[in-house]
């Protein structure tokens, strides 16, 4: 299987090591050459107004649009979060998001780096709790019918999914625990 | 509803700050409306300082902290995250940000020093550190001291690459001749850096610094944001290159795109043209102060 890591900007170079070490086909996606043939596709943890900004410019916005409107599995880390968020509070006015799964999300909502945490999460379907690492994160403020909130902060959803697209506040791929990459590829394998 | 046990200023929320500026741009700003440039051309972070280098190589005295207020109204006017220097060893003024919340602080050697043996211990504080370094054993010393980013220090202020190429070959060089170490070979190595030998051991496995590298000091151009991150940088801190230029918010956006794609010279082709004049530069053999020095 060959999965593409939007490589814009960010902790793009963390999942691919993920990835590989599950034995997936790991590539960077900079262009919309590169993202031509991948099987599933991960937005990373990064600066979300960069990442929106040189979507526009690398001409990456439309094809990965048309891509996820066509059923790719999508695993969308903290800043990948929002940018497949379908309302960003505390964004910039020109930041766009994918929509691509129906969650309102703030930006930066449980505050400054200072604020930033680690936290151990009770995952539906794994049996262990999984460290979460949340970086500036954004805060869920609505959850749609259709989403599934698979683990939960304080009451907070962090980690959701809605058929082939998974979303986490926090960044697993900081974790040295496979399980959450290990699961989404099972769920684009099977899709 | 009960609490989560929520541990904040963990080395992985520090370092993991830098794993997310990676294959970006924090630009230096002196005020609200450079900020707001820096962040529409897609900065990943900014860092608030009173003067740019360049400024502070010109004007001479003593450069410190910024003023909380000003460092209070960059906050406000932009969305990405803040960072603001604090002088080496000058453990108070980090306090200060740490207090008004600013996202990272820069030990930097472009403000005057305020101990001249003793950097900050970083350890004891929530908001990671990054700091300068010119080789790989100072590096490693504000690493074991608890920075959680590194930075090549250049030579700031003076818009030439040459200082910061220097520092980035010394660093990476460096690395990569201790993965080919024999084990006793990594104590001579631990000597003659006068780093921690279980620091160079983890090199030794690793092939990589234990915490993010960046580069800063002299980039004034798409094409030098290229060369540094050709040469094993993962992000880029443009101080003067920006504002001291003709037109800075299409230099500024221009560096970030060659950051991105900075493998591709097709793409800075692109990017480079029509930019207007880069900063004037200054040939480090005419400096009167080495900012590099600074530091030990």
């Amino acid at each position: 299987m060959k999965v593409g890591v939007l490589a814009l900007q960010g902790a793009f170079a963390r999942h691919v090591r993920v990835l590989a070490d599950l034995g997936a086909t790991a590539v960077e996606v900079r262009t919309a050459g590169d993202l031509a043939d991948v099987d599933a596709l991960v937005l990373p943890g990064g600066e979300s107004t960069t990442m929106s900004m040189l979507l526009d410019s690398s001409g990456l916005r439309g094809p990965v649009a048309d891509r996820i409107a066509d059923g790719l599995p999508v695993l969308g880390t903290c800043a990948g979060m929002i940018l497949l968020a379908t309302r960003v509070a505390d964004g910039r006015s020109d930041q766009r998001s994918f929509g691509a799964i129906d969650l309102d999300v703030r930006r930066n909502g449980y505050g400054r780096q200072v604020d930033s945490f680690e936290a151990d999460l009770d995952v539906t379907g794994l049996d262990e709790p999984f460290h979460g690492v949340f970086i500036r994160a954004p805060v869920v403020e609505r959850v749609g019918d259709g989403v599934e909130v698979l683990a939960a902060v304080d009451g907070q959803p962090v980690l959701c999914r809605q058929g082939r697209v998974v979303v986490a506040a926090f960044h697993p791929e900081m974790s040295g625990d496979d399980r959450i990459h290990g699961r989404f590829l099972d769920l684009a394998f099977a899709a | 509803m009960t609490e989560s046990n929520r541990a904040t200023g963990t080395q992985l929320v520090k370092r993991g700050l830098a794993e997310m500026l990676k294959g970006g741009v924090i630009m230096d700003v002196v005020d609200p409306t450079q900020a707001k440039i820096a962040e529409d051309a897609g900065a990943t972070a900014v860092m608030a300082l009173e003067r740019v280098p360049a400024d502070i190589r010109r004007d001479g005295g003593v450069a410190r902290m910024s003023d909380p207020e000003m460092i209070e109204g960059i906050k406000a006017a932009v969305t990405i995250p803040v960072m603001a220097k604090a002088r080496i060893g000058h453990f108070a003024e980090a306090q200060v940000l740490q207090a008004l919340g600013v996202d990272y602080v820069d030990e930097s050697e472009v403000l005057t020093p305020a101990d001249e043996a003793h950097h900050i211990d970083k350890w004891a504080f929530t908001v990671p550190f990054v700091c300068g370094a010119t080789n790989l054993g100072e590096a490693l010393r504000r690493i074991s001291e608890g920075a959680c980013m590194i930075r090549s220090k250049g030579e700031a202020g003076t818009g030439n690459i040459v200082e910061a190429v220097r520092h980035l070959r010394s660093i990476i060089g460096d690395i990569r001749r201790i993965t080919q170490a024999d084990q006793a070979e990594l104590f001579d190595w631990a000597k003659r850096l006068q780093a921690p030998l279980p620091l160079v051991q983890e090199i030794a496995q690793t092939g990589e610094l234990p915490v993010p590298m960046f580069c800063a000091g002299g980039i004034a151009t798409p094409a030098d944001a290229s060369l540094v991150m050709q040469l094993g940088a993962q992000a880029v801190f443009v101080g003067s290159g920006i504002f001291k230029s003709d037109d800075p918010a299409p230099r500024a956006r221009a560096i970030v795109e060659a950051t991105t794609n900075f493998a591709d010279p097709t793409i800075l082709a692109k990017v480079s043209r029509g930019l207007g004049d880069a900063m004037p530069g200054l040939e480090v053999g005419s400096l009167e102060t080495r900012l590099a020095d600074r530091g030990w």
